[in-house]
């Protein structure tokens, strides 16, 4: 059994290729696995009846020969992601009890090509923050622990849930959301991978929307070659969202050569934050070293405007989700709480309570920006810097085939830490944001353990649509980092 | 221009108005539910227009072409580039909690509409834009004692906002407008122009001034739906702020409702709370670019727009401006009007048309198209005038023949026996007669004492034929007959 | 800029969010410092830059003007937490 769940997403798919395991023994590992690692509270919602089903019919079309490229292999999906039937809450007490008519875009393409679903991840309450602490369904814990130290850490935010549940062996693979580093972050924090596509690779329709000018689904696994599989299934074009862009969908895993010779890694200057600790400083160096030993040539870049990112982020994010928010209003679906008899009143109570701490701060300040005599000084403002910071990126890849940096200024943290100054929170995101703002490809992977023993992650960013030379210098990456530590939870149980 | 009265002086009302048009589509402005009026509720509604977590909007563009047609026809700028943006508020019946609409850059610039005013005069007033955004759903407050019920039917059904500027005068131009705004959208087929199914309604903009002194504080009563209800809702409008000026008060810029009941307008208290939009660019629309190509090839599909007909009918057809306006005022009549003047004489055919047509139109309840004489038959019937088979006045007894029984005039004329006698020997025998036993009137006629009695003569001739005798003849063989 | 609660209280309207007394203060100081740190962008001179409309660069789709979705209320009202008639129902809205 525990091997079952040992096994990469890649072998799982060569083993059934090979007629060496069925769906249904790889799914029953993994569905035993959900269970008995509750403590975690990863999942919101598990469905074990569906995942055996779907792995029944997985074996049944595999025996004519009818299999798709993921057929049979068992995900875990974030909690933002709608399906059909089955309770998604977005990790929020406002979608109480909401079971959609419909299935996201992106999940379907995943069932399409024969996954099988082990349940909803926790994340952070509407994919704000990056601990996952902000979810009405509580923390989810990280299966890493800091060495001799006991606490609960976080998995990292927003795809928490995913992180840890892809961390911990009880999935082969997770579908996360990326608005500002939410998948990023979350893979640096648990030592797996995690790959941010494109803006406009994926589709969002049916994703339950935080911002949607930066809200971008990606797989979460724990090699970059998972990720490569479970990315080509996710990604392509969704007329039902009009900033789908209609590309074709490459082979990802044909990417992974090996062969980085000639390319060029730029290393931004701007991301030598002052105070950055001196193991992710090495850590740095050392991912430089591994590429220029495979033949690549690092050179140092400029991101002028770098400094700017957090601040734009943090005007752009909230002023899209207020408004994106305001349909949970207690009329067609969730939470509804009646208050004292009129509409108002129901709306700002259910509103009041159906949403938590961290979102009401940010539907606050989207509202604030956004109102009356502030659009200019703070929207228009934030919009003209992402313009620059957009710029700076493409001035960049005019010289340089990707860029290396750290993933996230610092290691899982634990449950409590960090809690008591949003502002010291938002901070985690200070090297994945810019590449989001400018809608840009990003994977994180790991890259080394702290002096605490917990992962950290290294960041390739790439031009747009071009995660291909993403994977494949991400590939170089990990085989040099040959990251073979397992989590506390693994390893002791 | 109209000046109003007031105590201590005179005041000009100045209006503006904002049309909201229901554009003509099979589907949403930004899904693909249907657009059709009258079906149960919520089931013209897709998971976009209900607003469900993670749907998103897809532009129609059918409805982007008839926005492009609509500022075309009022000859206005289209805009190359324009964006949607979300106008942000909470009510029931807007499900996303903002409305998708188009704020600083509309997608139609300025243009203009020319008002045919009743003294046959023309004035010009301006398009300040046109704007492409989402209808709301319904609201049903009277169908419980504490609960709204929501219909989401209209939700999201494309509607041009139609802005017109400050530069009507009078509650009569305001109508003389909305006439001809809906003329053009029903010529253009961009909106059916239906206001009694809400498919158009105004919101109106009066404020009152001194006569050349700057703009008054305005207000803007909301979603009126007649061009009667407009009219009084400017009228009382206007008389209200006077009333308030002159008592030394000042004019409060807010939202009214127009009451049906009493015709007056009044505060509405739900808006008391000031809002704030806040307006943004839609992170789901991508900005809406349009190719000249596009533009040249909608505009190439114009019809022929009120104006134009109208000087045509005028310059080529030698109809009056007074006929040549009303004849264009709907697409339907000058329709009608075309198919009976074609190969015919067009005066002759707008008397018919104007005069007894659109006069039992008027009189019975049925629309043009239902009319139990369609063009086609008005056409034979003129053409039995032109040919002397019927005079004018018989022909107006034929035409309530065929108003009534529905069939063609020359079944009628057949039937009733109504042909006009031309035949100058018949005619010629009568009027033997008639002077044989009138010799106390041909001597009046000979006198010269009684001008009237030529006609005299010629009624007895029509008598005697039941008014089918060729009143040309009669009158040529009577100055013969008599003077000779 | 710093934000009152009077300021938190009118924006919590404008967003329709019952706050609790106690949390008015702490959220007057929390925005307060969050704005004020996002505000560092006033440093940086953005004349003549184009704002950012959306990082893909194509045109906006269009879609043909078909029925092609709708007819299913049960649908629509499924999650509905009050609904009657196929209508949604909401607390009665005085105009
Ligand atoms: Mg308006
Ligand atoms: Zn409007």
């Amino acid at each position: 059994m525990a091997a079952l769940t040992h096994l990469g997403l890649a072998e799982a798919r060569d083993l059934l290729d090979k007629g060496e395991v069925s769906s249904k023994e790889l799914t029953e590992a993994h569905v035993a696995a959900v269970e008995a690692a509750r403590e975690l509270n990863a999942f919101i919602t598990e469905t074990p009846e569906k995942a055996v089903a779907m792995a029944e019919a997985s074996d049944a079309r595999r025996s004519k020969d009818e299999a798709g490229p993921l057929d049979g292999l068992p995900l875990a999906i974030k909690d933002l992601y709608c399906t059909e039937g089955v309770l998604t809450t977005a990790g929020s007490h406002i979608l109480e009890g909401f079971k959609p008519t419909y299935e996201s875009t992106v999940t379907s393409q995943l069932w399409r090509d024969g996954a099988v679903m082990l349940g909803k991840v926790n994340l952070d309450e509407f994919a704000m923050g990056s601990s996952n602490m902000t979810s009405h369904y509580g923390g989810v814990e990280n299966p890493w622990k800091r060495a001799g130290d006991n606490r609960k850490l976080v998995p990292g935010g927003s795809s928490g849930g995913s992180a840890s549940a892809v961390a911990a062996r009880i999935a082969l693979g997770a579908t996360g959301t990326d608005t500002g580093g939410s998948i990023r972050q979350p893979a640096s924090f648990t030592g797996i991978t995690g790959l941010k596509p494109t803006y406009g690779r994926c589709s969002r329709w049916g994703i339950v929307a935080f911002a949607s000018s930066l809200d971008q689904a990606g797989p979460m696994a724990r090699s970059v070659r998972d990720c490569a599989i479970l990315l080509r299934s996710m990604a392509g074009h969704d007329p039902k969202d009009s900033t789908s862009v209609d590309r074709p969908v490459p082979n990802y895993e044909q990417a992974l050569t090996g062969d980085v010779r000639g390319l060029k890694i730029g290393v931004p200057k701007e991301y030598r934050v002052d105070g950055m600790s001196d193991e992710i400083e090495k850590l740095w160096q050392q991912g430089c070293d591994w590429l220029t030993a495979a033949g690549a040539e690092v050179v140092e870049v400029t991101l002028p405007h770098t400094h700017y990112a957090l601040p734009t982020y943090y005007i752009i994010a909230p002023a899209e989700a207020s408004s994106n928010l305001a349909r949970y209003d207690g009329v067609r679906y969730g939470l509804r709480i009646e208050g004292e008899g009129s509409l108002d009143s129901m709306y700002e109570t259910t509103r009041g309570e159906g949403f938590g701490d961290e979102v009401i701060r940010r539907v606050l300040i989207g509202t604030y920006v956004l109102s009356a005599g502030y659009y200019d000084a703070y929207y228009n403002k934030a919009r003209q810097v992402r313009s620059l910071i957009a710029k700076d990126f493409a001035e960049a890849f005019a010289e340089v085939d990707a860029i290396l940096t750290p993933t996230a200024p610092s290691a899982a943290f634990a449950m409590g830490e960090n809690m008591d100054d949003p502002l010291a929170m938002y901070l985690n995101d200070v090297f994945t944001v810019p590449a989001s703002l400018a809608g840009l490809p990003g994977v994180s992977i790991p890259a080394g353990l702290s002096s605490e023993g917990l992962p950290l992650g290294l960041q390739l960013l790439g031009r747009a649509f071009d995660e291909e030379t993403v994977i494949r210098v991400a590939g170089v990456l990990e085989e040099a980092a040959a990251f073979d530590h397992l989590p506390a939870y693994v390893t002791e149980g | 221009m109209a000046l109003l009265k007031g105590r201590s002086g005179e005041w000009e009302m100045v209006i503006g108005l904002e049309v909201h048009a229901q554009v003509i589509s099979e589907s949403k402005l930004f899904s693909g539910a249907s657009t059709t009026f009258g079906a149960k509720p919520n089931s013209q509604v897709s998971l976009v227009d209900a607003a469900m977590p993670g749907m998103l909007p897809v532009l129609n563009e059918q409805c982007v072409r008839q926005a492009i047609r609509t500022g075309l026809g009022l000859k206005a700028k289209i805009n190359r580039t324009s964006v949607f943006e979300r106008k942000n508020y909470f009510y029931a019946d807007l499900p996303q909690g903002y409305q998708i609409s188009q704020f600083l850059h509309p997608i139609v610039g300025e243009g203009e509409i020319l008002l045919d005013l009743p003294d046959g005069e023309t004035r010009t007033v301006g398009i300040e834009r046109l704007h492409l955004e989402q209808d709301a759903g319904k609201s049903l407050h009277d169908q419980h004692p504490s609960k709204t019920f929501v219909d989401l039917n209209r939700s999201g059904v494309a509607l041009m906002e139609i802005v017109s500027k400050p530069d009507m005068r009078s509650a009569e131009e305001a109508g003389a407008y909305l006439r001809k705004l809906r003329a053009i959208l029903r010529y253009l087929g961009t909106c059916d122009g239906n206001m009694e199914e809400g498919s158009m309604r105004a919101d109106v903009n009066v404020s009152v001034r001194r006569p050349g002194e700057e703009l008054g504080t305005r207000t803007e009563t909301k979603n009126v739906n007649s061009i009667r209800f407009v009219q009084l809702a400017i009228e009382h409008e206007a008389a209200r702020q006077i009333e308030v000026l002159e008592d030394g008060g000042e004019i409060a810029q807010e939202t009214r409702l127009f009451d049906i009941k009493t015709g007056a307008t009044r505060s509405m208290r739900s808006k008391e709370f000031a809002h704030d939009y806040r307006y943004f660019p839609d992170p789901d629309l991508l900005p809406l670019e349009l190719d000249e190509a596009w533009i040249e090839e909608i505009g190439a599909t114009l019809p022929e727009l009120p104006d134009e007909k109208k000087a045509r009918l005028m310059q080529d057809m030698g109809l009056s401006a007074y006929d040549a306006g009303v004849l264009v005022a709907e697409q339907e009549s000058a329709d009608f009007f075309e198919a009976v003047a074609k190969g015919r004489d067009p005066k002759l055919a707008a008397n018919w048309v104007t005069g007894e047509f659109f006069g039992y139109l008027n009189k019975s309840d049925v629309t043009l198209s239902d009319a139990p004489v369609n063009a086609e038959r008005l056409g034979g019937l003129i053409d039995l005038i032109a040919d002397g088979t019927i005079s004018n006045r018989i022909a107006k007894e034929v035409f309530e023949a065929m108003w009534e029984s529905g069939k063609d005039a020359g079944t009628i004329v057949e039937e009733k026996g109504l042909k006009q006698i031309s035949d100058s020997g018949e005619i010629e025998a009568l009027i033997d007669d008639i002077i044989a036993k009138s010799p106390e009137q041909v001597e009046q006629y000979k006198a010269g004492d009684n001008p009237k009695v030529v006609g005299w003569f010629v009624g007895q001739v029509m008598k005697a034929t039941q008014g089918k005798a060729n009143p040309g003849v009669v009158n040529q063989l009577l100055k013969q007959k008599l003077g000779g | 800029m710093s934000v009152d609660k009077d300021t938190v209280e009118r924006i919590a309207k404008l967003a329709r969010i019952r706050l609790k007394e106690e949390q008015k203060e702490p959220l007057a100081k929390e925005l307060s410092n969050i704005l004020g740190w996002v505000e560092q962008l006033s440093q940086l001179d953005t004349e003549g830059v184009p704002p950012m409309t959306s990082v893909v660069e194509m045109r906006i789709p269009l879609r043909k003007d078909e029925v092609s979705d709708g007819g299913y209320p049960d649908k629509v009202t499924a999650n509905a937490p009050e609904a009657s008639h196929g209508f949604y129902v909401v607390p009665k809205v005085v105009e």
